[in-house]
């Protein structure tokens, strides 16, 4: 597979690994998600029930309170933040949230994440220099071939 | 966004871990509203205090953070008087909690008096064209509108970023091509006192995030302007308003009028005092001081509960500076049964939780109470709120019982 090298703009710096997990809803940090599992508890939210842990998380930008920054530091502190973000484009209350968290995030990129990713897929975000890294595509059986690769990651 | 090279070296981290995460912050806002370069700023107003609304999270990230403020900072109301947080039975667990948030922003260096009107304080006066990274929305509206300074609506870790560098992102309110006036609010009919807080109450709702101007037919007070910007900033969310021939900005610029003109009737402003008569119950406790009195207020209110005693618990918020330096007032009130509470609001404090209904003479009390406190809110003139404190005191007088 070719890689998939997607250019996109810096909003929180830092570089990070993780499988993507999309949403299609904005989040709100406050009150969407439990600050101590990781999970997604809004009612109907598309990753209602899912944990954001140490996912790439994708969604179009966040909503809600300006709390929402500071319950991004409880996920990280509490080890079940998501490696890294990105958006569509980001507003404020996750920038913030995202940079006092040390989560990298980066948003605007080239091609619609939506089009391109798909949950699962292993994906490099490196907030540093502003893009996203498709490392390994998800398929919906993975051969057990390539769930070794999967491991040695 | 252009750095300067000391900027960048701060970016890179030469500088230290706080700073380095505070310039991120205020380079990825600033990318984020297409700013061009960081401003210097002449103060800072900190949001994200009450433990009411940071709760553990914001305790953690504040308690982390190392170094020092450059510019003059102050923190926004928290949830309790500081002093004397058990006159209105503020839980040991809060108070604990709510201490260490103030104690580790005063390790920064941020002066650590809560309020809603920095502007009123010794070091925090703000002039024409200052730059400003004040969070509040209140304050926030009347830095930019009564005073002419330049402001956008901070959040809590951008402001204390703005101070710990000393600069924000030139961007939104900074800019003048955004302080046009986009609405114009005709209002005909004559207006005093508490009619202010009306006014915003409706005037936010229909000017949603546009910067208003307003035909008056007479002159608002500091106090009356106070009202309007604070009921709109919380009603809809405007941060920088005009009255013509009264706020500097459009005394000295000459702005286009805005094409959007909408006629603000007194019954629409009526509607709003009648919420005290649809209000399923009777209030409960009464409130005034949002924002923060002034020295006026304090002595008006002082004036109307002189020899009076109230029946219902009555507070009245300000801040500390000005309760220290109007002991009179303070007594005055205090004599009648109402409590003056400094550092704190109705809005912030949970101690208002305890209540179902509220009468307040504000605005952004009333948009706010509701939902913030889960109590019902009703609205009154400064005087109908002193007659409603002292009043079943006076039914007894007359009454057999």
């Amino acid at each position: 597979m070719i890689p998939i090298k997607l250019k996109g703009r810096t909003i929180s710096r830092g570089c990070a690994k993780g499988e993507v997990l999309l949403s299609r809803d904005p989040i709100s940090f406050l009150g969407s998600v439990d600050p101590k599992t990781g999970v997604v508890i809004e009612e109907n939210h598309a990753l209602e029930g899912k944990s954001i842990q140490n996912k790439v998380l994708v969604f179009p930008h966040g909503k809600g309170s300006t709390v929402g920054s500071y319950v991004m530091y409880q996920l990280k502190k509490n080890g079940v933040a998501p490696s890294a973000i990105i958006n569509l484009e980001t507003e404020p209350i996750v920038a913030v949230g995202a940079i006092i968290s040390e989560i990298p995030l980066v948003d605007m990129l080239e091609r619609n994440p939506y089009e391109v990713l798909n949950d699962g897929d292993l994906v490099l975000v490196n907030g540093s220099k502003g893009y996203v890294e498709l490392l390994k595509q998800e398929t919906n059986k993975p051969e057990n071939d390539e769930m070794k690769d999967n491991q040695e990651n | 966004m252009y750095l300067t090279k000391e900027e960048e070296r701060i970016l890179n981290g030469e500088t230290g871990e706080t700073l380095r995460q505070a310039i991120e912050i205020l380079v990825a806002l600033g990318d984020i509203y297409s700013a061009d370069r960081l401003i210097p700023i002449k103060s800072a107003q900190i949001a994200g205090v009450s433990y009411k609304t940071m709760g553990d999270a914001g305790l953690e990230w504040i308690s982390d953070l190392q170094g020092k403020v450059k510019v003059p900072a102050i923190l926004n109301p928290a949830g309790m008087d500081l002093q004397d947080w058990k006159r209105l039975k503020i839980s040991p667990d809060f108070a604990e909690k709510q201490k260490l948030i103030v104690q580790a922003y005063e390790k920064l260096g941020i002066r650590c008096e809560c309020t809603c009107t920095p502007y009123t304080l010794e070091g925090f006066d703000a002039g024409y064209g200052d730059h400003l990274a004040w969070s509040e929305s209140s304050a926030v509206s009347y830095a930019n509108s009564v005073l002419g300074a330049r402001t956008n609506r901070e959040g809590g870790p951008s402001a204390l970023s703005a101070a710990l560098l000393g600069k924000t992102a030139n961007y939104g309110f900074h800019l003048d091509e955004n302080r046009v006036p986009e609405v114009s609010f005709d209002v005909e009919s004559l207006l005093k006192g508490s009619d202010y807080g009306a006014l915003g109450y409706v005037a936010g709702k229909l000017a949603g995030s546009k910067v208003p101007v307003f035909q008056l037919r007479n002159t608002p007070d500091a106090d009356e302007l106070k009202a309007l910007g604070a009921a709109m900033a919380a009603s809809g969310a405007v941060a920088l308003y005009h009255v013509e021939g009264v706020t500097p900005e459009i005394c000295r610029v000459n702005f286009e009028a805005p094409a959007e003109k909408i006629t603000i009737e007194r019954s629409q402003l009526d509607e709003v005092y009648e919420s005290l008569k649809e209000a399923c119950k009777k209030p409960e406790l009464i409130t005034i001081g949002c924002p923060h009195c002034s020295a006026r207020e304090l002595e008006k209110a002082a004036e109307l509960l002189r020899g009076k005693t109230v029946s219902k618990e009555f507070w009245i918020f300000t801040s500390r500076e000005l309760a220290n330096r109007y002991p009179e007032y303070i007594r005055t009130i205090e004599k009648s049964g109402a409590k003056v509470v400094c550092d704190t609001c109705m809005v912030v404090s949970p101690a208002t939780n305890s209540y179902s209904c509220v009468m307040v003479n504000s605005g952004k009390a009333l948009a706010y109470v509701p939902g913030m406190c889960g109590a019902e809110a009703v609205y009154g003139s400064m005087e109908a709120c002193v007659e409603e404190a002292v009043g079943r005191t006076e039914n007894k007088a007359g009454d057999s019982n």
